[in-house]
Formats: C-alpha cells, sequence, structure tokens
C-alpha cells in the first residue's frame, strides 16, 4: 500500500514542470487536501484503462484549476463554473476522446449549477468528478452552495443560517433525480476502505465513458484543513463524523448501460458529405437557373418601391418574398424588409419589396410607388406614402371604403371572394400578386411560379396557387385590357 | 454557383458551412434566431453538430470546448445574449482559440426591443469582456455578406487564432436578398496546438492562466504584436464616389445602405458628396479615413446608437476636419429624406466654410 502511493502514475508528469516555484515533484496542494488523493485515483484510472493519450482533462477554476501541471494528456482550461458545457463541446467534436470534467463544490454547484443539471440532462457522455470539500478553498474559505448549517467560513463568520444561507445542497440526490444520467455515487477518502470504493467509483465512471453508456458522476467528499483550519487528521475525522451524516455516501444512481448517448446520435450521421452533397442542401430546391423574361411596361411600373400590407395569417410575409423571388428569377435586383417580432403576433404584417435594374442602396420603402392594401387598416396607415401617379391594390373584398386618394391609380381586386371561389381563402395573396403582375406586366407568370415551386412543398398546393395567379391576372386585365398576353 | 433568395441570417449558416464550420452552439434571441433555426435544419445534414444549449454562457464554453479541439464552430445572439458570452469570449482572446460569433444587434440598454439598434459597438469593438484583447469585428450590409464575411470570419479567426465578430442589426439578419453561395472549402488548416485527443496532441494545453506577473505581461505583449499585424493586414471598407467629395459620410451595416441611396440622390443633383463605409470595424478603417480628409471638408457619420463609431472617426481624423454626428436610438431607422435632410443642411454649411 504504502509503496503504491509513492509510485507516480504514468498518466502523471514526470515532473510538473507547468508549475511555478523550485520544486518540480510536489504539488501545489496543502497537507491533507483532498485534491492531491483524487488527483491520484484518477490518474491511475487512466493507466488502468489505457485511455492516457484520448484523455481530455477539463479544469475550471477552484484549487484545482492547475489540474494541468499534472495530467499528461489534452488539458483544456475554462472559465468558472462552465466545465460542463465545455466538455459538451469537447465530446461533440471528439466522440472518441474521453473527456473528465473536474469540478469543486463552488464550481459546480454555485455559479455552474444550471451548466452540470443541463449537461446531466443531456446525458452527454462525459465523466464528472465533484470535489465536495463544503467550502470555497481557492479564493479563502468562503462559504459554498455544500457548506453545513452552523459551518464558519469568511463569508459566514458566525455559521451558515439556514434563514440566511438555505440548506446546503445535495447535488448527487438532485441529479439522481434526472432520467439521462447512467451513474451517480457519493464517496470518501477519509480512509484505506473509503480510498478503495472511490477508486472503485471513478473506474466505473470512466469506464461507462469509453463504453458510451452516458453521463457518469462521482462526488467525492474531501477535505480540506485550509479552509476548515483543522490539522488534517481532524478534518478527516470531521468528514466521517459530521459531513457524512448530511452528505449520505452510496451509489444514487445506477442505470447499466440503458442510456444511449447523446454523442452517439451524432455519430450516426457523421459522414463527410462532397462538396456536392453540400451545395445540394444549401442550394435548396434548385431549379434550373434559368433567367426569365423582363417583360417590357410601362415606365410608371418599372423599378418599383412596394409596400405590401394585412393580417398576420393573411400570407403577406409570403407574397413579398414570391414578389422579390421571381424578380430575383427575372434578373433584377430584388430586397424583402418584413415588420418582424411581436408586432406580427395577431396584428398587421407588412412589408417592403424593392425591385430594379441597378444595385438597391435602403432596403427601406417611405415614399411608396406601390401599395397593396389586403385589409382596411393597411390602407388607412399607408395610403398616404405612396407617390402621385403611384398604384394602390385594394383587396376589395375586405375594403368598402373607397381610396381617398384621387391623384394615384386605385386596381381594386376581391381577392379574398376569388380565393373563396377556388375554396381556398389562404390564396387570397396569391391572387392579389397576380393581380399586381396582370396590372403592370412587370414580372412574369413563369418566373413567379418558379418562385413559388422553392417555397411550397406540396404539388396540390402548387395547383391551386397557378389557379389563383391566373385568375388575379385575368381579373386585373379586365380591369387595364391594353397588357400582356396572359401565359399562364 | 447556386444563387438563392435568403434571409441575412440564413445566409450566416450557409456561408459557415461552405467554410467548413461543423458546429453550433446557441440560445434563441430575436431578430437573430432564425441563425440557431437554420443551424438545426443544415448541420445535421452536412455531418455536423447543432445544439440548442441553456444559456448564452452555456453555448459561448460549449463553442470554446469546441474550438480548443480544432474543429470550426460558431455560436449567434442577439446584444442582450452578447453581454452573456463576453467572458467567453474574453477567455477564447486569453487562450487564443478561433471562434465566430454572430451579433444580430437589437435595441437597448436592457431588454429594450427587437428593433435594430448599433449600440453594440463599444461592448464588441471596444472589449466588452475583461483584459487586453481585441476581437477582429466585420460588419455586413447585405445577404451576399451576411453569406461571405461569415465564411472570411473562419479563416480569419484560425489565421490569428482569435475570434472574429460579425456585427450587424436586426434589418440586415432579417430581409430577404439573393446570394451568389461561393465554393464550398476542402482543406482545412492544420491546427497542431488543439487539444485533438490524439497521441500526438496529448502533450497540448489550452489555458489563459499565466500565473508569474513577467508571464502574463509577456503574453499580452505577444497578443498585442498579433493585434497590430492584424490591423495592417485586416482592414476593410468600401468607398462610393468620395475621391472629389466636399462632405464624407460614414455609416455600417444597415445605415450604409441608406447612406448610399442619399449619396446617389445628391450626386444626381450635382452634390460633391461621398460615403466610406467601413467593413471592418476593428481593425478601423482609419487610413482610409485620414486620405479622405485631404480632399474633403467635412465628415458626417451616422449610426444607429448614441454616438460610438464617431468616436474611431474623430480619433482617425485628430481634429484635422469637422467631424458631426447624427444618430437614430431605439430602434428608429432613418429615411433616406431624413438623412437628405441632414447632409443637405451640412453641404450648406461646409460651402459657407470654404
Ligand atoms: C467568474 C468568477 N467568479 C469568481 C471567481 C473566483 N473564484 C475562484 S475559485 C472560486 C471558488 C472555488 O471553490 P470550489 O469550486 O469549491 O473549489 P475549491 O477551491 O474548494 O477546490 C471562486 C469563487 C472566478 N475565478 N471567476
Ligand atoms: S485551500 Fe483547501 S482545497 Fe485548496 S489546496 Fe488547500 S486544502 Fe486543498
Amino acid at each position: 500500500m504504502v509503496k503504491e502511493v509513492l509510485q507516480k502514475p504514468d498518466s502523471f508528469y514526470d515532473e510538473f514542470v507547468r508549475k511555478p516555484g523550485t520544486n518540480p515533484y510536489s504539488t501545489h496542494y496543502c497537507p491533507g487536501c483532498g485534491h492531491g488523493v483524487v488527483h491520484k485515483i484518477i490518474a491511475e484510472a487512466m493507466d488502468d484503462l489505457g485511455i492516457r493519450e484520448k484523455t481530455v482533462f477539463v479544469s475550471p477554476v477552484g484549487c484545482a484549476v492547475f489540474g494541468y501541471y499534472y495530467f499528461k494528456c489534452g488539458n483544456i482550461q475554462v472559465p468558472h463554473g462552465r466545465a460542463p458545457a465545455a466538455a459538451t463541446g469537447i465530446k461533440r467534436a471528439l466522440p472518441h476522446s474521453i473527456v473528465l470534467s473536474y469540478q469543486g463544490d463552488g464550481d459546480l454547484a454555485a455559479i455552474g449549477g444550471n451548466n452540470i443539471l443541463q449537461a446531466a440532462n443531456r446525458g452527454e457522455n462525459i465523466t464528472v468528478i465533484f470535489v465536495n470539500n463544503a467550502i470555497y478553498g481557492m479564493t479563502g474559505a468562503q462559504m459554498a452552495p455544500t457548506t453545513l448549517i452552523g459551518q464558519k467560513t469568511t463569508t459566514t463568520p458566525l455559521g451558515r443560517s439556514a434563514e440566511n444561507e438555505g440548506y446546503p445542497l445535495r447535488v448527487s440526490e438532485l441529479l439522481a433525480t434526472l432520467e439521462a444520467p447512467v451513474y451517480i455515487e457519493r464517496v470518501a477518502i477519509t480512509d484505506a476502505k473509503h480510498v478503495m470504493k472511490a477508486r472503485k467509483a471513478i473506474r466505473r465512471a470512466i469506464q461507462n465513458q469509453v463504453e458510451g453508456r452516458g453521463f457518469s458522476f462521482v462526488e467525492i467528499l474531501a477535505a480540506c484543513p485550509t479552509g476548515w483550519k483543522m490539522l488534517p487528521v481532524d478534518a478527516n475525522k470531521w468528514i466521517n463524523d459530521v459531513l457524512m451524516d448530511y452528505f449520505r455516501l452510496g451509489m444514487l444512481k445506477d442505470k447499466n448501460g440503458a442510456a444511449k448517448p447523446a454523442e452517439a446520435v451524432k455519430k450516426e450521421s457523421l459522414s463527410t458529405p462532397t462538396p456536392e452533397t453540400i451545395i445540394g442542401i444549401l442550394g435548396e430546391k434548385q431549379g434550373p437557373q434559368d433567367a426569365y423574361s423582363q417583360p417590357v411596361t410601362d415606365a410608371n411600373f418599372h423599378n418599383p418601391r412596394l409596400k405590401i400590407s394585412g393580417f398576420g395569417g393573411q400570407g403577406i410575409l409570403l407574397l413579398g418574398q414570391l414578389l422579390a423571388q421571381s424578380a430575383m428569377l427575372s434578373n433584377y435586383c430584388s430586397t424583402w424588409l418584413p415588420s418582424y417580432g411581436p408586432e406580427m403576433r395577431g396584428g398587421t404584417a407588412n412589408c417592403h419589396v424593392i425591385i430594379s435594374d441597378k444595385h438597391i442602396g435602403s432596403p427601406m420603402v417611405a415614399e411608396t410607388d406601390v401599395l397593396i392594401a389586403m385589409n382596411l387598416p393597411s390602407l388607412d396607415k399607408f395610403e398616404h406614402d405612396v407617390r402621385k401617379d403611384g398604384v394602390i391594390f385594394v383587396n376589395s373584398s375586405l375594403i368598402e371604403r373607397k381610396v381617398a386618394r384621387n391623384d394615384v391609380e386605385v386596381v381594386a381586386v376581391p381577392a379574398t371572394e376569388i380565393a373563396d371561389e377556388l375554396d381556398e381563402p389562404k390564396v387570397a395573396n396569391v391572387v392579389m400578386l397576380g393581380a399586381y403582375i396582370g396590372y403592370t406586366g412587370l414580372l412574369s407568370a413563369e418566373s413567379v411560379l418558379a418562385a413559388a415551386s422553392r417555397v411550397v412543398k406540396r404539388k396540390e398546393f402548387m395547383d391551386i396557387n397557378k389557379k389563383a395567379l391566373t385568375r388575379g391576372m385575368h381579373y386585373a386585365q379586365k380591369h387595364k385590357p391594353q397588357i400582356v398576353e396572359v401565359t399562364a | 454557383m447556386a444563387r438563392v433568395f435568403v434571409k441575412g441570417n440564413e445566409a450566416v449558416i450557409k456561408g459557415a458551412i461552405l467554410a467548413g464550420c461543423r458546429a453550433f452552439y446557441g440560445y434563441p434571441i430575436t431578430p437573430a434566431s432564425e441563425i440557431a433555426e437554420a443551424a438545426a435544419l443544415l448541420f445535421p445534414k452536412v455531418g455536423g453538430t447543432f445544439l440548442q444549449a441553456e444559456s448564452e454562457i452555456a453555448a459561448i464554453n460549449m463553442v470554446y470546448g469546441a474550438a480548443a479541439t480544432g474543429e470550426r464552430v460558431m455560436t449567434a445572439s442577439s446584444s442582450p445574449g452578447i453581454s452573456l458570452k463576453q467572458e467567453g469570449i474574453s477567455y477564447a482572446a486569453g487562450s487564443e482559440l478561433p471562434m465566430v460569433v454572430i451579433d444580430v444587434m437589437r435595441g437597448g440598454p436592457g431588454l429594450g426591443n427587437i428593433a435594430p439598434e448599433q449600440s453594440d459597438y463599444h461592448q464588441i469593438v471596444k472589449g466588452g469582456g475583461h483584459g487586453n484583447y481585441k476581437v477582429l469585428v466585420l460588419a455586413p450590409n447585405c445577404a451576399q455578406e451576411m453569406c461571405d464575411l461569415t465564411a472570411l470570419a473562419f479563416e480569419l479567426a484560425d489565421k490569428y487564432r482569435n475570434p472574429v465578430i460579425i456585427l450587424t442589426d436586426g434589418f440586415v439578419g432579417q430581409m430577404m436578398e439573393p446570394v451568389e453561395l461561393p465554393e464550398p472549402i476542402t482543406e482545412l488548416p492544420a491546427k497542431p496546438w488543439a487539444v485533438a485527443a490524439t497521441a500526438e496532441t496529448s502533450g497540448n494545453l489550452i489555458s489563459s492562466i499565466y500565473l508569474e506577473p513577467n508571464e502574463l505581461e509577456l503574453h499580452n505583449k505577444n497578443l498585442q504584436e498579433k493585434f497590430s499585424n492584424i490591423t495592417k493586414e485586416e482592414v476593410r471598407y468600401e468607398e462610393i464616389m468620395t475621391r472629389d467629395a466636399d462632405l464624407i459620410v460614414v455609416g455600417y451595416g444597415i445605415v450604409s445602405r441608406i447612406l448610399q441611396t442619399a449619396v446617389e440622390e445628391a450626386r444626381a443633383e450635382g452634390k460633391r458628396v461621398g460615403l466610406l463605409r467601413p467593413i471592418s470595424l476593428w481593425p478601423f478603417p482609419s487610413t482610409p479615413l485620414q486620405d479622405l480628409a485631404q480632399t474633403a471638408k467635412a465628415f458626417l457619420v451616422v449610426e444607429l446608437s448614441n454616438g460610438q463609431m464617431v468616436e474611431d472617426v474623430k480619433l482617425s481624423l485628430n481634429g484635422r476636419r469637422p467631424t458631426h454626428f447624427y444618430g437614430r436610438m431605439g430602434g428608429v431607422v432613418p429615411t433616406t429624406k431624413e438623412l437628405r435632410e441632414v447632409i443637405d443642411g451640412l453641404l450648406e454649411k461646409t460651402e459657407a466654410f470654404s
């Protein structure tokens, strides 16, 4: 036993050269500190399991922040409390690695409380070593979430009181209520018998990860003689007599082999896609990149700045998108700018669309060439932004009043009624879009349908959209018959 | 390659995937959520990881962990979420980890609103986290640049082992425009410094700790040298009709688009106005501004803020030319007409000056 204690595991550096100071053989821990013992148990487990080279040791902030002085493996030092989050990023990036997250009670249970809870709940396939010494060692013996009632620390000089600070947190019990973790045990290292158990527990928690079983957690009650202002022997006695009474040792969760680690989910889809596949995925539903014609139009309808407005749910934003996208497919520059956020909920929705044969600066439409008003509040709100000789498309099914302006063109389209006739009230927006292109002749029906086919997934919907578009075009052309031939 | 019609926010993810990024960790917030949503849809399809973290703090630390392994990784948020990420960004700068962070700015302070503002300039360009560090900051003004500059951001992040932030606003994130997708990157740079859970990298350490003051000073000096190289190499900007301009307007992001229209209109009336648009906010295009100070009579900075970038313009010009400021806040975006009035007003004054 004695010989064993003196021997350095291979997973420790022979000389601790990263440690400042003159003695590269001793650790930076105080005499009797629990961290040193726990480190050794971990290093021996790494040796025995033959995992040193693929181990990544994650040390957040606490007395063990310098874990990288000792562990001869990949080391990543991370912010206070964030080890489980960083470990998640590491393990997801390196599914073959063995990630050890080593945290103190302040780190894990206070500042990083949510991070450990969520990583455990996700069932990350990592191993968490939780050193509970009931105090903040590194910063000079302040209260930890695990400090006992009555225990004196520098921030509870009269002892922790339940009234002011609440009760000590039993993290292992808390985590054991979660579905995902596969293994949770609390151990101590106060004597050889306890060390044996701790050794078994830590080994098991790492082995679980090696086997891809999922989240494993070992809490170790450890001494901080310096913080507790005790001699090492008294510190161990206090753990045995007092600390263990509140933090009961034993297995809290053991779910052998049942869980499927999150990282395995990733592995399943992990094939390196070819550039062609990536382009296919990102290009969405790419039709042939043919450019649609730019029909000749009246100069008044050229390079329009549009405002499209109506109720949320009328497909206002989609109308604008189809218009702007078909403009792109017709080799125009185009922009689409929505009103976004809570404003859209329940209330009005509007978007600004600019179509131009030149580069577009501001995507915002103030002075408006074309207003498409799908309901009355939209007409009320935007009628006066329309420039002289501009055009207002009015959904006459829902807007009973006349347009007050007499210096603009007004195109009244009973879009909702036409859509109802098609048995699909939702396509009133497409009827109106048809009316717009039918009236102005700015874009071809083909370009709009090509744009729609990129957005609309189901064929039945494409058919109804085509009908709606054609009906809208016909209606507008009756209104202004000298415009283009209908081809759709 | 393919031409798509997408939101700026979605263009970010396309650019990222084409640049070889295969991991996204984020937390939803308007007006940046479409970035996470696009990542959730697309990353698994290309064999990558998407995870909705429990908070922005968790997300940036997941990014930190993944970046330490050498993977190209990113996160995205909007102003309040970026405030939470600052600790992680400082750590990443200290540990010299490459990562890309997108900030789609919204109105503040506090919860503010979700409309576009540019009031994160100080927290992003001047620091935000603790310590003597800088992050490269790129400011796209259209969907195409949301894609292209995101791809560039990964390249710069790896080149300098430093976080790169894309600073944009609600309008650029939400608006849809045509985007020509670039070719996918097939070869990523080697990262021998990373902790890759291999025999060769098992001696590697990622850390921002330097206990000895002398060592930490040396580390800081090395960082400053890196930052000074970046200042020399990575300045990006666009000039529009500046050469004979009496008045130079300066704006980035969505503001530059409105200014461009205002400048074009003013030019059509024979007025000598030009636009300088910083594309990199750090490093800031100081030299181009100084050059313009030789010909221009005055400068006007327009921002959706209380006047943050204007400080850098003034520092660059160092009192050589009058520098005016016009700002809107709270999510109010000025119209072209409004900016025309400001510009015309200044031009009258500037003429009186000459
Ligand atoms: C954000 C932040 N807040 C506070 C600190 C200061 N700090 C360093 S370690 C620590 C507590 C450590 O206690 P614990 O996790 O129990 O580890 P121990 O030192 O007892 O092993 C604190 C508060 C910090 N480094 N970072
Ligand atoms: S202060 Fe406590 S936890 Fe820290 S090294 Fe000393 S004994 Fe160990």
